[in-house]
């Protein structure tokens, strides 16, 4: 962590985005509504040929990127999570996945970390919809370095990608100097005897976790695992193989989320304890992003409780 | 202009859909046979393609949106050169590029997938702002069914290709009246339709669309619309050219069986 310094996955996206406008002229944006606030005005802004404002119709716009696509641009589709992929997973799954186009598809506000808005713009379900599609690569970054990183990354990768934005500033945990490889995890702490894995800004509380319980003498293996699909299936084996048990941490459903990822892939690898840390079954309401994560149990004291059980589950 | 040429191609392909669909045992034939004479002057007169070159950057596209009425723009590629009419017959069947509704990458000319209604409509509107972006000047046509439109995309389609001026971009409303549970008019009512399209602002032609001359017609005033999209609303007869099915919602969804193809294709050739 750089001396605390807080900035937003969705700056780190849109100066990304207005990078990639001068780099790439097959870049183009589209957003539905929402050009401010996801950041991507400043593209707008210095590229207006380039950008298209849909209005308040998000499957049209997934579909009129496809038709971009088509013809060689790169489009960005860029709205809240909750709408798209939400609200456009249709046109997601046929017009964008199942003609493999080169779509990318940026969520914003995703989380209960969005905070007052309440439930109904709390995307807790979008990993979950997009993973389970064929074609698509679904990337959740952990803070403003990362989600440049991942925008440049996903510039490069012919077909579709999601990629997972949230709100608020949040600490950089990250560095400049740190490898981005889409589908490989980077492993932020080394340790032996447990695994924590996650995704977001919310690895934060991992690390903490990790700190608090190193004073304990229990060495904990954080693991960034950025790309949700294609999963790091031997960065996760390396890692439970040493450490034999795992705690999974993330601001998504517990169902069908990273957690549940992470498990499809080690029951058939290597089945160890695992516990879950995430949204357990609920919708959100409105609040600070602290208060939520506090009330729905996204803490450290939950990441060390879960991590005690696994251990106790291991050692049986 | 050669209309009995473009009869020609028309019978062809619709003998083609029946053949397909009795062989498959499953499809949609009334849609496909309403739009033969469309898909003849598209591909037989109107579009600018190479079969030869199926993604030649300059060429007219054609988005099918009703991907359900796919087997009169399968018989139309083949009639037209794309692969060989011997493949039609694979039609739904297992490892055939030929799938039930169109996948984008599976057969040459293929322009997107389709299927769930609306989509294509959608993509039509992008391709059309990449071909205003790169200062392109081919056309891009997109078939639409009136039953399509009871979709909301549709209309977020129509409203953004107003708001982009895309006079490149034509669309094709299949007005024959039915979809799977009915009458268009008794399961969610269009009508007055002209209205409704001309207040998103389109130019909206409306024509006989089992008329060549007419067909032929309204492309050419739609090519001459400028600063805004067109809608064609193309009045046809669903199952035209077989007197069995037409009119009728029953055949929205199923294919002939061995004597329903027999009578079908006979009539198909005392049309000659």
């Amino acid at each position: 962590m750089e001396n605390n310094v807080k900035k937003s996955l969705r700056d780190g996206f849109g100066e990304a985005l207005l990078e990639l406008g001068k780099m790439n002229k097959n870049v183009v944006a589209l957003t539905a509504n929402v050009a401010e606030s996801t950041r991507v005005h400043w593209f707008a802004k210095k590229y207006p040929r380039r950008f298209f404002e849909l209005g308040v119709a998000e499957q049209n716009m997934m579909g009129v990127a496809v038709g971009l696509s088509q013809a060689g641009k790169i489009p960005f589709v860029s709205a809240y999570a909750v709408f798209s992929p939400g609200r456009s997973w249709d046109q997601l799954r046929v017009s964008v996945c199942y003609s493999n186009s080169n779509v990318k598809i940026v969520g914003h506000h995703a989380g209960l970390a969005v905070g007052a808005d309440g439930a109904t713009h709390q995307a807790l379900e979008d990993i979950a919809i997009t993973r389970c599609l064929p074609n698509m690569t679904v990337i959740a970054p952990c803070d403003a370095i990362e989600s440049a990183r991942a925008t440049m990354a996903a510039t490069k990768l012919r077909g579709p990608v999601y990629l997972r934005m949230t709100r608020d500033a949040t600490t950089i945990l990250t560095a400049k100097k740190t490898k981005f490889q889409i589908g490989k995890i980077n492993v932020m702490r080394a340790g032996s005897d447990v695994t924590v894995v996650g995704c977001g800004p919310i690895l934060e509380l991992a690390l903490l976790a990790a700190d608090e319980l190193n004073k304990k003498g229990i060495s904990v293996d954080v693991l960034n695992c950025h790309t949700i699909k294609p999963l790091d299936v031997n960065g996760l084996i390396a890692s439970v193989s040493k450490t034999k048990a795992i705690v999974s941490v993330e601001d998504h459903q517990i169902q069908g989320g990273l957690g549940s990822a992470v498990a499809e892939a080690l029951i058939q690898n290597c089945p160890v304890p695992m516990e879950y840390v995430g949204v357990e079954n609920t919708f959100g309401e409105s609040g600070t992003s602290a208060e939520l994560w506090r009330k729905y149990g996204l803490t450290v004291e939950k990441i060390i409780e879960k991590i005690d059980l696994v251990l106790s589950r291991k050692n049986k | 202009m050669n209309y009995s040429a473009l009869k020609n191609h028309a019978r062809a392909i619709r003998v083609d859909i029946i053949k397909m669909l009795h062989a498959a045992r499953s499809g949609h034939p009334a849609g496909a046979l309403g739009l033969a004479d469309i898909f003849s002057v598209l591909y037989f007169s109107v579009l600018k393609h190479n079969p030869r070159r199926p993604q030649w950057p300059s060429r007219d596209r054609l988005v099918l949106s009703c991907g359900h009425v796919c087997p009169v723009l399968y018989a139309s590629l083949a009639r037209a050169g794309y692969f060989d009419i011997k493949k039609l017959s694979a039609l739904r069947k297992i490892n055939s590029r030929l799938q039930g509704h169109p996948h984008f990458g599976s057969l040459p000319g293929i322009e997107s997938s389709s299927g769930p209604l609306g989509q294509g409509m959608s993509v039509a509107v992008g391709l059309a702002l990449a071909a205003k972006l790169d200062k392109q000047n081919h056309y891009i046509y997109c078939v639409a069914s009136d039953g399509e439109l009871n979709e909301g995309q549709s209309w977020e389609a129509l409203m953004s290709a107003t708001k982009f001026k895309l006079n490149n971009l034509i669309f094709i409303i299949d007005r024959n009246r039915i979809q799977i549970d009915g009458f268009t008019e008794e399961i969610m009512p269009l009508e007055p339709l002209k209205k409704k399209l001309k207040a998103f602002g389109l130019a909206v032609i409306k024509i006989n669309g089992n008329k060549m001359p007419a067909i032929v017609k309204a492309f050419n005033k739609a090519k001459k619309v400028k600063n805004r999209p067109v809608v064609i609303v193309a009045e046809t007869i669903p199952g035209k050219g077989v007197l069995f099915m037409e009119n009728n919602p029953a055949w929205h969804g199923k294919a002939p069986n061995d004597d329903e193809t027999k009578l079908a294709l006979k009539e198909l050739s005392h049309g000659k």
